[in-house]
């Protein structure tokens, strides 16, 4: 199954990414390719990944993850939302879950909801 | 501005069947992804030529096969860096050209790929007991490692070694058994699961059997009765030293047991517990001539392995083959080993396996000064971190007590474990060697303190606590070598019957014997090691030797918390009362003298009268007092404790000795009262009533608590 990223902004300072399909050793470098061009820019200061539809995730896909909270540094925090069990415990396993935020639905803190 | 992309090493300058490369680095040895590609780098003193394998994973044929052309060797070394390889999806190995002469030590073997001895990652064997694969021609494959796991701010703990409580343990055992409760039975994420557990038992360092990768097909066969499979299961052979094991993380199977154990790693210091590794670099998992090639052979046997004359295997080990640790390259490597183990996963100390065989010159005689071990005892990297020696070897060569330790190394000390033993069972005339394994042996450990001995009961080796005092003989038929396995000296004994008992009475003396053992190791001065299990009376059903029992027989049953819960109370409490008690922790040996001019020597001895110890051969009857002014050399103000252990098996009254004013005699512990009633929560001792009377019973420990009789934060002398 092939590998997707959805990217947009949300006001101004919140990325948001789609991620759809398995993350795979040959997916990752699209994943960490836009991670980059978001670096890049000193806006964002929230980076949300949308796992819903990302059904697998190999350790390469893993590495990108690492390499994103790594990349854009402490002033950032990484949301990871609606992650499927095999990936949640892919990432408890590792212990990469003390570096993210895992919520259920994209309701950021400090967002208004409804 | 220059950037460092514009540098001219960072083009490939060769090419090979489309693969572009150039001259590597040749440090770090290994396989190691740098900015432009992944450099390799080995050596070998004998080989004539060397090739590089490339897997894509899991594959059975090589990617590409690339000879180091001769202008990227130098010395014995082979460094190339490869451009453009896909690394989370790369396996690697290497052919070596070289003579095939055995009488002249060398096995080179072009026909083979080994592995890499600096692999960092090891991969073929990812899922615990998946078998290796008949026609796959290279079985234990290096893999790449990526040094990006977040440490946060961990760092090695460099916990006093005089604080440390060591709890041995098996990685699998410890939670593969079904009753465990945890998500992946018998791996490093499991262990994280039981902190919380580790943590209320009052261990503070966890020292942990092989983690290096082994095989555990190595030499596995069915049981002869039951047809069950036996396997390497402890691990003490290893395949690299480099690499975690990857049947032991529950993420083996996506190659992420490193970020695994680093996890645990990083999750055991936030609860403030440090770890040993038990590292075994007396042999490989290769064997004697008969065994396979996996690495060293093949690389560079003659450097690795200690030969005879005749180009055989010494084997000091026991075990088909010895490391040739004095060579200056192995020892290089064991030395490389090490610092990547305490810079890279925070490690806090080593014990090593037969350690006696380090100390061997590369024809098997003693050296007087063991180059390795004063290598690693100096080391800078390694400074802070604990160097235990398992100070024997099969060969022949023990040296607890005269262990080469530059300061530095501490011992298991097999003679601690022989002495409680004995006492404990009653044996008459053993109390002058008591004596000195509670005060940490300053007989074996004159100049290197308290700490170079840690005290142990039990370990992996030989009984539980709970078979020690169930089994006169040892029952090692399921391990299908006819019971001439494991350790015939035991200096256990069964209360009565062999083995399981009905009876209320045997039930009764062997948990009291247990909880004399429990009372003295814990109050010994020394580090502590607690056998896993044994704060619940785990059984091994008899057996001394489970290193091929993956099964019940090794794994420990959690539903024993319930069953033996006072025991562990009673483990628990123990525990405690030493983390509270700096006076049961002395750096240094006592002068049984006194220096602080309390009145009282640091240490004394006692009898059924005090201050008259009985040091007659046929005595079984022992007390000490420890002077709380004397804590810490006199630095540390605590209270007075006085155990008494009368070891026969009549009811026995000892006279406690007075107190300065205005303390007084409380009642810690006393293994003669069983259940809950035998020991309190330290702090919340009963007033001991008929002061100078203490009537302990056949077979007992008591431990009392000199203080004052109001709050001890009320007197303005007795700072906290």
């Amino acid at each position: 199954m092939a590998f997707e990223v959805i990217s947009r902004m949300e006001s101004g300072d919140t990325a948001i990414l789609t991620l759809i399909g398995e993350l795979d050793a040959a997916a990752a470098p699209d994943l960490r390719r836009e991670i980059e061009l978001l670096a890049s820019g000193d806006t964002v200061t929230r980076l949300v990944l949308v796992l819903e539809e990302l059904s697998y995730m190999a350790s390469a896909g893993l590495r990108a993850l690492v390499f994103a909270k790594q990349k854009l540094g402490a002033r950032v925090d990484l949301y990871l939302v609606g992650t499927q069990a095999p990936v949640v415990e892919t990432i408890e396993l590792t212990g990469f879950h003390r570096s993210v935020v895992m919520l259920e639905t994209l309701e950021l803190p400090g967002q208004a909801t409804g | 501005m220059s950037t460092v992309s514009g540098r001219i090493d960072f083009y490939p300058t060769h090419n090979h069947e489309g693969y572009r490369m150039r001259a590597g680095d040749i440090f770090p040895f290994g396989a190691t992804v740098a900015a432009s590609g992944v450099n390799f780098s080995v050596f070998s003193s004998h080989a004539t030529d060397c090739t590089l394998v490339l897997f894509k994973k899991g594959e059975r044929d090589p990617l590409v096969e690339i000879p180091f052309p001769p202008e990227f060797r130098i010395g014995n070394t082979y460094a190339m860096t490869v451009f453009d390889l896909d690394v989370e999806n790369l396996e690697y190995g290497y052919r070596m050209d070289g003579p095939w002469d055995p009488a002249a030590g060398h096995r080179f073997d072009p026909t083979k790929i080994v592995l890499d001895p600096y692999a960092r990652v090891i991969g073929g064997r990812d899922v615990w007991g998946a078998g290796p694969e008949g026609d796959n021609p290279y079985q234990h494959r290096g893999r790449l490692a990526f040094d990006d796991f977040d440490w946060e701010r961990d760092r090695p703990l460099e916990i006093p070694a005089e604080d440390l409580i060591i709890y041995e343990m098996h990685v699998r055992s410890f939670t593969r058994h079904p009753s465990s409760g945890v998500r992946n039975p018998g791996t490093f994420a499991a262990i994280r699961e039981k902190i919380p557990y580790l943590k209320s038992l009052g261990v503070n360092c966890v020292e942990l059997m092989p983690v290096y990768e082994f095989d555990e097909f190595e030499g596995h066969r069915p049981n002869p009765e039951t047809g069950e499979m036996l396997f390497n299961y402890w691990g003490y052979s290893t395949v690299g030293f480099f690499a975690p094991k990857a049947g032991y993380a529950a993420t083996g199977r996506l190659g992420m047991q490193v970020d695994e154990f680093k996890t645990l790693l990083k999750e055991l210091h936030r609860a403030g517990i440090e770890v040993f590794l038990d590292v075994v670099f007396n042999h490989t998992a290769e064997g004697n001539e008969n065994g396979p090639t996996i690495s060293f052979r093949g690389l560079d046997n003659k450097t690795y392995y200690m030969l005879t004359p005749e180009g055989y295997y010494f084997n000091f080990s026991g075990t088909g083959n010895t490391l040739n640790c004095n060579n200056p390259v192995v020892r290089s490597m064991v030395l490389d080993c090490l610092r990547y183990w305490a810079a890279e996963y925070h490690i806090d100390g080593f014990r090593f396996d037969l350690a006696a065989i380090l100390g061997r010159a590369p024809s098997g005689a003693p050296l007087n000064n063991p180059p390795l071990l004063e290598t690693l005892a100096f080391d800078p990297v390694l400074a802070k971190c604990k160097l235990i020696a398992e100070a024997w070897d099969a060969g022949g060569l023990y040296q607890v007590g005269s262990f080469p330790a530059y300061g530095r190394w501490g011992e298991w000390n097999g003679k601690y474990r022989d002495t409680v033993r004995r006492f404990i069972t009653s044996e008459a005339g053993v109390n002058r060697e008591m004596a000195q394994r509670i005060m940490g042996s300053p007989d074996l450990y004159r100049d290197r303190g308290a700490t170079a001995s840690v005290n142990f009961v039990t370990a992996h080796d030989g009984f539980t606590l709970r078979d020690l005092v169930s089994y006169n003989e040892k029952h090692n038929y399921a391990n299908g070598e006819n019971n001439q396995d494991g350790a015939n000296d035991n200096y256990s004994w069964n209360c009565g019957a062999e083995g399981p008992s009905d009876d209320p009475a045997i039930i009764e003396l062997r948990g009291r014997l247990m909880r004399n053992a429990l009372a003295i190791l814990f109050t010994s001065q020394g580090i502590p090691m607690l056998l896993m299990g044994d704060e619940v009376a785990r059984t091994q059903r008899g057996n001394n030797n489970t290193y091929c029992q993956d099964n019940e027989l090794s794994w420990l049953d959690w539903r024993l918390l319930e069953e033996n819960a006072d025991q562990l109370r009673f483990t628990r409490l123990l525990t405690a009362f030493r983390h509270r008690h700096p006076v049961l922790r002395n750096r240094w040996h006592h002068s049984q003298r006194d220096y602080v001019g309390s009145g009282y020597p640091d240490l004394s001895w006692h009898g059924l009268r005090a201050w008259q110890p009985d040091w007659s051969p046929w005595s079984r009857m022992l007390a000490f007092m420890l002077c709380g002014r004397h804590a810490r050399g006199g630095t540390v103000l605590d209270d007075y404790i006085y155990v008494a252990m009368n070891m026969h098996w009549e009811g026995q009254g000892f006279e406690v000795p007075r107190l300065p004013e205005p303390l007084s005699w409380f009642e810690f512990a006393n293994t003669g009262i069983p259940g809950p009633q035998g020991i309190c929560e330290p702090g919340e001792e009963r007033r001991f009533e008929n002061f100078p009377n203490l009537s302990l019973a056949p077979r007992s420990v008591a431990i009392l608590v000199g203080k004052t009789p109001a709050d001890r934060e009320e007197q303005p002398w007795l700072s906290k």
